[in-house]
């Protein structure tokens, strides 16, 4: 029988639901060591993931490359420092821009085609037909998803990264004329390794987030049509939510091993 | 008669979601080579019985030997062997969305026997492919198929391993009459040409006469009588025949 709540209903069940998410990261992670791995799937995921977030990590990169460098041009010029534009840009590029921006990209690209998939699965009972079939969901679905993003937004990342540089260079050389070598020179002269280290953590860490999050939107998508539009939707939100969420702890640890 | 062989046997099955009590003690045998059919309107919890057979939920108390295996007392690779002996044809028939009629059917294939040549699976597609009588459909997507055809292709896919126990949740839900009774056609062959066992959940009399040689009604979360379809309706209980006429057609009872 049911008994009263633990604090009030609201609570108990979001409770519920932590538990049930930590259930969830756990299965998968345990899974991912277990055999059978679905190589084909995971190749298959990866080319999902990467192929089809190309064109718009393209434009997005190259836009932003381009405004970040225009608009910061006149605070710099005011103290005749426009030279320091290709160090500025990379730094900003590589400290944050490059692995905030792509994952925003795509919690919105990936998590709503991953939300939108398995929670049709899920409401249509693709997910329990998996299941009578001895396959195993978490395994043969959120394992390769899960896989596929952790590995494809460090990718595109370092593919935005390369792209919106570009995008800074073409502004720079229309602007004061700078050749490719020295732009290079003095783009990477400020860069060091803990920056480049948190850039690859960050960028790893925000693909193993949308991943998880998506799969578990879809896999606990209920209600027919609605609940799949509802898991999309979620698993776009709650991953943008957790991405800000990890931004500022990374800084936080960031700037406590810079203080070291 | 002589002993019959048990196949599936439950014993006191309880199940309630919250407060919303479905199942309060239910105990069924099914024997080899029988069409047992339980009839219930929907939402008494046809679906979720079926479902606590194979696995799929728990159930709160209660047992259910399957295959002479009790199945919520195993290891998920031992349930994983016996779930591959089952077929179980869902209310919505379940194809995978993203992939062809022939992936679909050589799916369970792939998986549970990675070796198997690909001539093999060839040949198994082609059999259930003819079982179910849809060869044309072999290239299609499921979203080209009818409503009736994607039933028929959910039933080969779980026939292609070929299961002891097939498990029909509501085969005939949402068809025309005479697609109707060609699903119900295609049970009785699929036990004559696999010599399966069956469960056909259905809240449609004239499949349950058609397709059971025992009839089970579920009512309010217990099985009230099971018996041949006449036995069933010769009951006075009033909560059997308001079934009977609340789904009525002409003829059923001839
Ligand atoms: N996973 C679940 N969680 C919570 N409640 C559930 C779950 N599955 C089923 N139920 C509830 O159990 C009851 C029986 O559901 P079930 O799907 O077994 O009905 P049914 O007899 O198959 O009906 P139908 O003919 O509509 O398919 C319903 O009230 C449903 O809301
Ligand atoms: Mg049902």
């Amino acid at each position: 029988m049911a008994e009263p709540p633990l604090f009030s209903a609201r609570i108990d069940r979001q409770l519920a639901g932590v538990h049930a998410f930590s259930a969830f990261v756990a299965a998968t992670l345990v899974s991912t060591a277990r055999r059978p791995f679905y190589a084909n799937e995971i190749l298959q995921q990866c080319y999902e993931v990467g192929v089809r977030t190309l064109p718009l990590a393209t434009l997005t990169g190259l836009i932003t490359g381009m405004v970040f460098t225009e608009q910061s041009r006149p605070s710099l010029a005011s103290f005749g420092a426009t030279s320091w534009l290709p160090s500025l840009v990379t730094l900003a590029l590589v400290r944050s821009l490059a692995p905030l921006v792509t994952a925003l990209v795509c919690a919105g690209k990936v998590g709503s085609s991953i939300g939108a998939e398995l929670g049709s699965m899920k409401v249509t009972e693709q997910i329990e037909a998996l299941t009578v079939s001895a396959v195993n969901p978490i395994k043969y679905l959120v394992v390769t998803r899960t896989i596929a993003t952790t590995f494809m937004v460090p990718v595109l990342t370092a593919y935005f990264g390369f792209v919106a540089f570009l995008g800074a260079y073409f502004n720079v050389r229309s602007h004061e004329g700078t050749s490719w070598i020295a732009f290079v020179k003095n783009g990477f002269g400020s860069l060091d390794v803990l920056d480049v280290g948190s850039a690859v953590v960050r960028a790893v860490v925000f693909g193993f987030t949308i991943g998880i999050i998506a799969c578990w939107s879809g896999v606990s998508a209920t209600h027919g049509t609605q609940g799949v539009g509802r898991a999309a939707n979620g698993a776009v939100v709650q991953s943008m939510l957790a991405i800000f969420v990890l931004e500022i702890l990374i800084v936080q640890v960031i700037s406590l091993v810079r203080s070291l | 008669m002589t002993e019959r062989e048990v196949v599936v046997s439950i014993r006191g099955l309880e199940k309630s979601f919250g407060t919303n009590v479905v199942l309060r003690g239910v105990d069924l045998d099914l024997y080899r080579a029988e069409n047992l059919v339980i009839l219930g309107r929907s939402g008494t919890g046809k679906s979720v019985l079926i479902k606590i057979l194979v696995g799929l939920i728990e159930p709160d108390a209660g047992t259910v030997v399957v295959l002479g295996q009790d199945v919520h007392a195993l290891k998920r690779r031992e349930l994983d062997a016996l779930r591959v002996r089952l077929g179980f044809a869902f209310q919505h028939a379940a194809l995978y969305d993203s992939m062809t009629v022939e992936e679909n059917l050589g799916f369970p294939l792939r998986m549970n026997h990675p070796k198997m040549p690909e001539a093999e699976v060839r040949e198994r597609i082609d059999d259930v492919l003819e079982a179910v009588g849809l060869p044309q459909t072999r290239h299609q997507m499921p979203s080209e198929l009818s409503g009736g055809q994607r039933k028929r292709i959910g039933i080969a896919r779980t026939l292609i391993l070929r299961p002891e126990i097939m498990l029909y949740d509501e085969p005939t839900a949402g068809l025309d009459p005479s697609t109707c009774g060609e699903i119900n056609d295609l049970i009785l062959q699929v036990r004559e040409r696999y010599r399966t066992s069956a469960i056909v959940i259905t809240h449609d009399l004239t499949c349950a006469r058609a397709t059971g040689d025992r009839i089970g009604v579920l009512v309010e979360g217990q099985l009230l009588v099971v018996g041949t379809f006449d036995e069933v309706f010769a009951n006075p209980d009033p909560r059997i025949q308001a079934f009977y006429d609340y789904n009525f057609i002409q003829g059923a009872r001839a």
